[in-house]
């Protein structure tokens, strides 16, 4: 049997039910409350076609320790029913080692889940809920998984508490229905027990990465937002609007993604930090007026939460294919900065630092998340707060005749907002003078576009460009980007018991490239494997032409919907490693 | 005690010194003027007026005003214009165009601006042609015009920009010609001045490509009745007009779209305790 990752006592667990059988509200419980014991976890949710109702499941990691993706296969799946379950097979791989737990009155588990080998547990959740007044199966699973687990019963009655708050006769009701599914794990042998941790509350947050990358914008400094719903971006947008207003800012519904993108830069042009998120399709829309704000020099940011592509592609799952438009989707030579978080808490971080990149650069920023951060709810430490309040250089004094797009060492060129009396201007996505006038003279281009450039390459990214882990010394490097991080962190974990001694290296800034940083990490690297989830190996191209990869050079991509495994990973470096 | 009486801007004070790219005898020359001249009718400040655009022979304006001005890409003069005046609500926004970059590229930004009624004015120069690409048919070029891309016409129908305003919600629609520079100053002022969103169609020739739009100043007339604030009356003028008839034609009285801004109740802290556990 393959090795499976077992990140350090990690429970993963699958809730699946038909419509309205109320499997999400007892993930987010069961997350909420394995928080609430002091462990870490994450939740992301999977559903049929349907737009309300069909098929769904909550998938769930538990861990005393920080986890941040999931893991090869689940350790418990519990079905309310099965109605269409079989479509999530691929998402929810069982082996022998795991529990499958069924109500006997709602049928048997189909083929795709029974034919592996997982022991089947039986739990009349439907009869249990019915002996309870207004109970149901669903918190007759969450009190049956808390007892196999170990999960505290304080735990599991706070989080259903803090979930239905003031209705009293469902908190009464799903208390009743829990502890009856609790007292009908007791006896039952269960492999998977969570080890509560101390009293850490104080310390986690409870998050989705559109939510941390919209907290992140905030703290930023951006107060206006433009917006036009798309899945799985729309999260971002939602959660910013009432917040915006909170802080003093404005969200605006657009008409469609070109209009969301020219309202942020006119917003921005008047001086106020500005932002729109989106995924593939509204990012190909936004990609013309994205050159707009090169040319303007304009700072906006712009998240893009990846999902499958081409086209529609595959709306609710992940996949980093948008690597190639993010980096070279403007027409023209058109510097731009391109940022990707690494983790759900690292949306936060990695937002403000474009918002701060982008308002010192005069630039646009992009932020390449994907789904499986957007959607995904985890506990994590509080993020620390970062000094990232990036400050437009302003035009004032009576510097005249005023040079929008003065040459500069920097490149950077003090903006004038409109209301400074005397600086008025023509901000242009013509190529312009120094003035701002339009111009078509060879030597205004090349001074303008070398400058645009400048800006970029005498920045400063500090420590942020990349995030470096492992053996410092080993001469393996993975090198990987986003969601890939965390399997990846977890595939190394991995090799090491297996004596691979490799350094992983996730890049946080894809564009400007940083080949003299990148090339002094892999000084002394023998072997270089670069990972990421894409068809066509989109990173590693890229790697390729920006950068050189020193020794034997090997990469590992495939597309979504599927996350990449750790044991993917790990296998790629073991084999490799074998004389 | 001294007073010193504030000087007020000209309209010369709002026109820069950059020599239009314009064909000579191109009817966008006076709009400039009339544009300018409303500012300085409002007393406004140069510094706090935006002119913003897309592409087109008549986007060039805002380089050929002395206000903070923007030039963006083709069609998307609208949103810009919307996302700075709400963003910046103390600002006298107006967005400039012609009637490809308007009509056609910018169709849908033009319903949902009328609709959206944030309080901007919007001057579409129309020509019935695309200059700039050196003469093609724009949305309200008659369907038998004949030119190199649509050789005997393009067949199809033009559009009616004054009812699609009003069908979409506009709350100022009115009709002005670039030869009457008087005139259309104080249209464009009456727009700048009205709450909401204003659009202001002049009819402003292209002598280079339609050279028979010489003739609109014997076509164009003050419209025979005052204006009306009944949707209804006024879409039935509207649709039964020539499109010769010059002045304010409707004027509503529908509330601005301004979301409040600049007035925080939460600090970020209290934001984050609802990510707290």
């Amino acid at each position: 049997m393959a090795p499976r990752s077992k990140s350090p006592s990690s429970i993963s667990i699958a809730l699946s039910g038909s419509g309205g059988s109320g499997v999400m509200t007892a993930g987010d419980m069961l997350l909420e409350a394995a928080a609430l014991a002091g462990c870490y976890g994450l939740m992301s949710r999977t559903s049929g076609p349907q737009i309300r109702g069909g098929e769904a499941a909550a998938l769930l990691r538990l861990a005393r320790e920080p986890i941040e993706c999931h893991g090869d296969s689940f350790d418990i799946l519990l079905a309310i029913d099965w109605v269409n379950t079989e479509r999530f097979a691929s998402e929810i791989p069982l082996d022998a080692h795991s529990l499958m737990i069924g109500d006997p009155a709602q049928g048997s588990a189909p083929a795709e889940f029974a034919n592996l080998g997982a022991r089947p547990l039986a739990l009349p959740m439907k009869d249990l809920a019915k002996k309870i007044p207004h109970g149901r199966a669903n918190m007759v699973a969450l009190g049956y998984i808390a007892g196999l687990i170990g999960l505290p019963t304080t735990a599991i009655a706070e989080a259903i508490r803090r979930s239905l708050g003031d209705n009293g006769d469902a908190v009464t009701a799903s208390l009743a229905a829990a502890e009856a599914g609790r007292a009908a794990a007791q006896g039952v042998e269960c492999p998977f027990r969570l080890a509560p941790g101390g009293n850490e509350r104080d310390k986690r947050w409870l998050i989705t990465g559109n939510e941390a990358a919209g907290y992140g914008a905030l703290k930023g400094g951006v107060r206006f937002v433009a917006a036009y719903p798309i899945t799985p971006a729309t999260e971002v947008l939602e959660w910013m609007a009432p917040a915006l207003t909170d802080v003093g800012g404005v969200l605006v519904q657009a008409e469609d993604e070109l209009a969301s993108i020219n309202m942020a830069i006119g917003a921005s042009y008047g001086g106020t930090p500005a932002l729109t998120a989106t995924s593939g399709p509204g990012l190909a829309l936004m990609i013309e007026a994205l050159g707009l704000a090169i040319s303007a020099e304009v700072p906006i940011v712009v998240v893009d939460v990846m999902r499958s592509g081409p086209s529609t592609g595959i709306p609710t799952k992940s996949e980093q294919s948008d690597l190639n438009i993010a980096l070279y989707g403007p027409h023209g030579d058109s510097p731009h900065v391109v940022v990707a978080p690494n983790s759900v808490a690292d949306c936060l971080m990695t937002t403000q630092w474009a918002v701060h990149l982008a308002e010192t650069m005069q630039v646009p920023a992009l932020v390449l998340s994907d789904q499986s951060f957007g959607q995904t709810r985890m506990v994590i430490d509080r993020p620390g707060d970062f000094a990232f309040t990036g400050q437009r250089k302003l035009a004032n004094g009576d510097a005249q005749p005023y040079r929008r797009y003065a040459l500069t060492e920097s490149g950077i060129s003090p903006m004038a907002i409109p209301g400074t009396a005397g600086f008025m201007h023509t901000a242009d996505g013509l190529e312009h003078s120094e003035r701002g006038t339009p111009s078509s003279q060879a030597k205004d281009h090349l001074t303008q576009l070398d400058k645009r450039k400048r800006k970029l390459d005498t920045a400063d990214y500090d420590r942020h460009w990349a995030q470096v882990e492992g053996d410092g010394k080993g001469d393996v490097a993975i090198i990987t980007w986003g969601s890939c991080t965390a399997p990846a962190r977890e595939a190394l974990a991995l090799a090491r018991a297996d004596g691979v001694r490799a350094k992983l290296i996730s890049m946080r800034l894809l564009s400007p490239a940083q080949p003299e940083r990148l090339g002094a990490l892999l000084d002394g690297v023998k072997r270089v494997l670069v990972v990421e989830q894409t068809h066509s190996g989109q990173f590693h191209r890229y790697l390729r032409a920006e950068y050189s990869l020193p020794g034997e050079v090997r990469a590992l991509y495939r597309p979504g919907p599927l996350p990449l495994r750790p044991s993917e990973i790990h296998r790629e470096l073991v084999e490799w490693s074998r004389p | 005690m001294s007073v010193t009486a504030e000087v007020l801007p000209a309209a010369k004070d709002f026109k820069s010194d950059t020599k239009p790219v314009w064909c000579p005898g191109c009817g966008d020359y006076s709009v400039v003027t009339s544009l300018t001249r409303a500012f300085a009718q409002l007393a406004l400040r140069p510094e706090n007026v935006a002119v913003v655009s897309g592409i087109g022979c008549s986007s060039r304006i805002p380089a050929y005003t002395n206000c903070y001005g923007f030039h963006g890409v083709h069609g998307r003069a609208l949103p810009v214009a919307t996302g700075l005046k709400v963003a910046r609500p103390d600002l006298t926004v107006v967005a400039a165009g012609g009637d490809g970059d308007g009509y056609s590229i910018g169709g849908n930004h033009f319903l949902h601006a009328c609709r959206r009624n944030v309080d901007l004015t919007y001057i579409v120069m129309d020509n019935h042609v695309y200059g700039m690409t050196k003469g093609q048919a724009s949305p309200t070029t008659e369907p038998d015009w004949d030119n190199a891309l649509a050789p005997g016409g393009t067949g199809v129908r033009p559009f009616n920009p004054l009812v699609i305003a009003l069908a979409s919600g506009a709350n100022f629609v009115a009709r002005a010609f670039s030869g009457d520079v008087v005139g259309t100053a104080d249209i464009i002022a009456k727009a700048i001045a009205s709450p909401g969103f204003s659009f202001v169609e002049i009819l402003s020739p292209c002598i280079t490509f339609r050279p028979e739009q010489r003739g609109w100043k014997e076509s164009v007339r003050p419209a025979p009745v005052v204006h009306t604030d009944d949707p209804g009356r006024a879409a039935r003028r509207l649709m039964t007009d020539d499109g010769f008839n010059i002045g304010v034609l409707y004027h509503g009285n529908r509330k601005s779209f301004q979301p409040p801004i600049g007035q925080p109740r939460k600090t970020l802290s209290e934001i984050e305790r609802e990510f707290a556990l």
